[in-house]
């Protein structure tokens, strides 16, 4: 169900002007990956300061390292690459512990049935300019364990295929599946169980 | 023949992904037709799908962008 993103034509145009020296191309270049860059920092350290760090960092070393962009991946998924690692580094000298406890059950468990509900069917788009609810979206994404965070952020926030998911993370396409499972079914149990109440009272039901 | 609930968690993902083969896709949308749980976790799954993946689900902090640059320019003016 996640759409491509379409390539962007002057991306090509714009590398081959900064490599010939325009530096100030590079603004328009990064502009349209800011976001992702700093989103998929933030999905993995959990933290807004750190997260901005990673995404000065990337962009730095991206400016630094374009000679070795090759133009076989798209320029976007080059530099989710390089925020992913940035941000595993920092992870590791952090050397957090992640609690186990906040790992709920998960489908291949057989114990595992999904949350109840009866009716949450109809969320409009609107609602997410609700303050309540994106603080519950970052809640119930902080809740999820790295692995399966990481490739939720990749495939259903940046919309990125499986097979250039995979590649990022360095997994197979099999792994990026059977963890995307997981981590949808944990975020939307945790939603429903979160937000349903409250949706369903707004509704005036 | 239909398929079970076990069945639909598992394959759920797939199915909202138009990643499964046709036959079972076939099956599981007989299963929705009946089972009104697995058909609220079919469609309250693709809600925080849609959620997830809209732009204002996750804000940028204030002044992101300019941060951004300006160390950028800094960079820039410390290597010409």
């Amino acid at each position: 169900m996640a759409t491509q993103p379409q390539p962007r034509p002057d991306e090509h145009a714009l590398i081959e002007r900064i490599r010939a020296g325009d530096s100030e191309a590079f603004y328009d270049l990064i502009r349209p990956h800011e976001r992702a860059i700093y989103v998929t920092a933030y999905s993995i350290l959990q933290d807004p300061s750190e997260a901005e760090d990673v995404a000065q960092e990337t962009v730095l070393k991206a400016f630094r390292n374009l000679h070795q962009f090759r133009g076989d991946a798209r320029f976007g998924t080059w530099l989710v690459t390089i925020a992913v690692n940035e941000s595993r580094m920092r992870l590791r000298s952090r050397q957090r512990v992640r609690l186990e406890s906040l790992d709920a059950a998960v489908p291949d468990d057989p114990d595992y049935v999904p949350i109840q509900l009866r009716d949450w069917r109809e969320i409009p788009s609107q609602t997410l300019e609700r303050q309540e609810l994106r603080e519950a979206l970052t809640r119930a994404l902080a809740a999820l364990n790295d692995k399966y965070r990481e490739v939720l952020v990749l495939r259903d926030v940046q919309l990125l295929s499986v097979a250039e998911t995979a590649q990022i993370l360095g997994i197979t396409p099999g792994n990026v599946k059977v963890r995307l499972l997981r981590a949808r079914l944990q975020m939307r149990d945790r939603l429903v169980t979160e937000l349903g109440g409250w949706h369903l009272k707004r509704k005036g039901k | 023949m239909e398929v079970s609930c076990h069945e639909i968690w598992r394959e759920i993902s797939n199915y909202l992904d138009n990643d499964v083969d046709p036959r079972l896709r076939e099956r599981m949308e007989q299963h929705f037709a009946h089972c009104r749980h697995c058909a609220a976790l079919l469609d309250s799954t693709h809600n925080v799908l849609v959620l997830i993946g809209d732009n204002r689900a996750f804000a940028l902090p204030a002044d992101f962008s300019k941060r951004l640059y300006a160390k950028f320019a800094a960079h820039l003016a410390s290597n010409r």
